[in-house]
């Protein structure tokens, strides 16, 4: 891009944008004065979006690793894992004898435990939703920053807090929580129920808590700024697709997550003031205890009330990144924008009925359960909407492969192999027979974990520019992307044929089982491609470290040619984004190769003559 | 210029939307209690109890409140200070009165042997208007600060502080509205 086109782009803004006077009561940056307020206590929404980012990452790493440790396990039971000791301490139980160390097997149910509860709340929810709902919202719809930059703070400070004592349940002499990242009671309800169920759960649990606080405060503000604070004429339908998506996101979440809150309160009061919501009839070694007349599947309602749309709580940011980041590098409009809005809207209303399709084999009704099979065979179709629009976009686009580029295909690889096992699942007929079996361990990480995490990763490195003014290294980003991948159905592929011969999931050895030795080789395969994933993941690290310091430098504002707002803003980013005026919109988002100009961005006014928006 | 009719910022101030978006929160998380009590309610084993009085004189107390700060405000609204104190306060100590009684009201259920630890229906009970109870004691903060403010501040309508006082009568009357939505629930789905 020329630097012509920059100045026109700044004298635009200047003699056409919109004075809100907002720099005439700010006399420099305010919060920039010290290491505190600047680094830890931003009310900044470009630093808040930073921290959550880092902070999601240092959870990644050490879900990530849970992993790689019960892979080990998995893939390779006769292994000594005495090496591992001066990390795990007593969870390797050494043999004296022999010299062989094995994994305990309440640390191995800790430990799948903990990667779930970590990837699923603190790496796909904090760190991609909080992410870029922070950084994207106030610069693509033109606001100065959120509506309430305090509240904004105080969500990431809970997260943070939350953070702390997940990450202080992992060193108590009992364990973590070793129950499943779905905490059903009575597991999680008893505290003698298990060593991790003791502190370990009370941790989990409170740090839960906060965390439905952070989400809830951060949904308040995402769902205010985008009513509220849009700029002139950026009316709903000029909203780039990346903030639609946050915004619905956000509604799910402000909707589900105080019905998980209620759950874990009641659950609070069974494990701490002795009531019976979710027990009955529990003998503890022979003797009954007095709490009867609770329901644990009472527990599992409340939990998929929140646990089904918190899947898409995952998604829809994913989504919602993806359709922006190609539509700007395939060089063409979005194909059908409104559906992609409506499809958006369609799944998460349908994603808060379907909560019991997660239950089909814990003795729900069998005619209630065809309702619940029915929408989620239903939401196929809005998300098969998505596929086509995203193949369509991509049909006859100056497709550009970078990084970026290549995660958002990637991404809709994974979303459609994935999402075709949903169809499989959510009949309950069929899920009777693959219930907890690997079959479902492998449509989730496709589906929502692995597709999640593409869409995370193609906004990193394409929105990286705008949070650190330079720019990834390219190369160690493709080696990352195709290595990824490869890893990924490697990993996940053949998990859906150990599913489907029912090998169940969450056991701890397989020794027991003549049917299932067949698969050792199998295990190995796959914990060997999870070990690469796990180091390629290392490699992003240390390219997005280096990069903030020594990346390759931004030197023109709008270095894609990309038509959003925030590639108007300045390189080195400022408090309250714009330095003058307020941009004023005139177009869509997506108006690429439109009247022979290959980007218009959307503060540029309509010629004379001109068809507007879509 | 058509598009400039469409931008409208002076509708509702962000600030009190936000409250509002909270409040629908909130309003969800009661939500998921009350369908619990009633699916719970609804696989039988449940206690049937009758209200101590306390109950009744508690939302008395609480709907006052709300009207004393709905007056209040209006008075600050009109400029007459006299009528903002007063009613404020009054506000106040109607407001608390509603805390203290439904705390009286749980010694007095606990006193008829219903506790946490007998039947869900009882656990229900207590966690519901425990959890209600919680939120009215930050309306209770807010409404000291206002008091605060209100009490050590020169006199002067601003429209700041009128959004301010706006914000926390609106999360009084909430609270006030959900406690009545309870406690019909509660009297009738017994």
């Amino acid at each position: 891009m020329s630097n012509i086109t920059i100045q026109e782009d700044d004298v635009l803004i200047k003699e056409q944008g919109f004075n809100d006077h907002f720099h005439d009561h700010h006399h420099g940056d305010k919060y920039k004065t010290n290491f505190l307020s600047h680094y830890v206590f931003s009310t900044d929404h470009k630093m808040i979006s930073k921290q959550f980012l880092i902070t999601g990452m240092f959870w990644a790493v050490i879900g990530a690793a849970f992993s790689v440790i019960f892979r080990l396990q998995l893939g390779f039971p006769e292994e000594s894992l005495t090496w591992i000791k001066p990390l795990l301490g007593k969870w390797i139980v050494v043999d004296p004898t022999t010299g062989i160390g094995k994994l305990a097997p309440d640390f191995y149910y800790a430990l799948v435990t903990m990667h779930g509860t970590v990837l699923v709340f603190f790496v796909l929810t904090a760190g991609l939703s909080g992410t870029f709902s922070n950084l994207l919202i106030p610069f693509q719809i033109g606001a100065r920053d959120m509506a309430s930059p305090f509240m904004n703070m105080l969500s990431y400070l809970f997260f943070f807090a939350a953070g702390v004592l997940m990450f202080y349940s992992l060193f108590v002499s009992t364990g973590p929580f070793a129950g499943g990242w779905v905490a059903y009671p009575p597991l999680s309800a008893l505290p003698q129920a298990s060593s991790g169920s003791g502190t370990g759960m009370t941790l989990w649990l409170i740090s839960l808590v906060l965390f439905v606080i952070s989400v809830v405060l951060g949904g308040i503000n995402y769902i205010t700024t985008v009513l509220n604070l849009r700029t002139k004429g950026m009316h709903m339908f000029r909203l780039p697709l990346t903030i639609w998506a946050f915004f619905i996101t956000a509604i799910v979440g402000l909707l589900t997550f105080p019905v998980l809150a209620s759950g874990f309160f009641m659950l609070i009061a069974d494990r701490s003031l002795g009531t019976s919501f979710f027990l009955s009839d529990i003998f503890i070694a022979g003797e009954a205890l007095d709490r009867v007349g609770g329901s644990p599947i009472l527990y599992q309602h409340l939990f998929w009330f929140l646990g089904h749309p918190e899947v898409y709580i995952i998604i829809l940011p994913a989504m919602g990144i993806v359709s922006e980041v190609m539509s700007v590098h395939a060089r063409k409009p979005i194909f059908g924008y409104r559906a992609m809005i409506y499809s958006l809207m369609t799944i998460a209303f349908m994603s808060c009925i379907v909560w019991a399709h997660h239950m089909f084999v814990s003795g729900i009704n069998p005619f209630l359960a065809n309702f619940f099979s029915f929408f989620t065979i239903l939401i196929a179709v809005p998300s098969s909407v998505k596929v086509f629009n995203w193949l369509t976009t991509l049909y006859g686009g100056n497709i550009r492969l970078n990084t970026a580029m290549l995660f958002t295909l990637g991404f809709v690889t994974l979303f459609i192999s994935g999402g075709l096992t949903g169809i499989f699942m959510g009949n309950h007929v069929l899920d009777i027979q693959m219930h907890d079996t690997y079959f479902i361990v492998a449509h989730f990480h496709l589906v929502m974990g692995v597709a999640a995490f593409f869409g995370m990763f193609s906004g990193i490195y394409h929105w990286f520019p705008k949070m650190y003014s330079r720019f990834m290294n390219e190369t160690l980003g493709k080696i990352h992307f195709w290595g990824t991948l490869i890893c990924a159905y490697a990993i996940f592929w053949p998990q859906h044929y150990l599913g489907l011969a029912g090998v169940p999931r969450r056991y701890y050895s397989f020794d027991a089982f003549e049917a299932f030795k067949y698969f050792a080789n199998m295990n190995k395969f796959i914990s060997i491609f999870a070990i690469i994933a796990f180091f390629l993941q290392l490699l992003f690290l240390i390219n997005f470290f280096y990069s903030i310091w020594h990346g390759k430098k931004m030197t023109s504002k709008n270095p894609y040619g990309s038509n959003t707002l925030e590639w108007t803003t300045p390189i080195e980013p400022i408090h309250g984004n714009w330095p003058g005026n307020l941009p004023v919109v005139h177009r869509w988002a997506y108006d690429y190769n439109k009247d022979e100009r290959e980007f218009v961005m959307q503060h540029v006014p309509l010629k004379e003559g001109e068809v507007g928006d879509h | 210029m058509a598009e400039l009719i469409r931008y409208n910022p002076g509708k509702i101030h962000p600030q009190k939307f936000a409250l509002w978006v909270g409040m629908a929160g909130i309003a969800m998380m009661f939500a998921a209690l009350t369908s619990a009590y009633i699916v719970k309610q609804a696989a039988g084993n449940w206690l049937e109890f009758s209200f101590p009085n306390h109950f009744y004189f508690s939302t008395i107390s609480i709907l006052l409140s709300s009207v004393f700060l709905h007056q209040s405000f209006v008075g600050y609204k009109a400029g007459n200070e006299r009528v903002y104190k007063l009613f404020l306060f009054a506000g106040f100590i109607f407001g608390s009165a509603f805390v203290v009684l439904q705390y009286f009201g749980w010694q007095a259920l606990y006193g008829m042997g219903v506790d946490m630890k007998g039947n869900a229906s009882g656990g229900f009970f207590y966690l519901i208007t425990g959890l209600h109870v919680i939120h009215v004691l930050g309306g209770i903060a807010a409404l000291l600060i206002t008091i605060f403010n209100a009490f050590s501040l020169k006199f002067k309508v601003t429209e700041k502080r009128k959004l301010r006082y706006d914000l926390v009568i609106n999360y009084w009357h909430f609270v006030d509205i959900l406690w009545v939505y309870l406690f019909i629930f509660l009297l009738v789905i017994k």
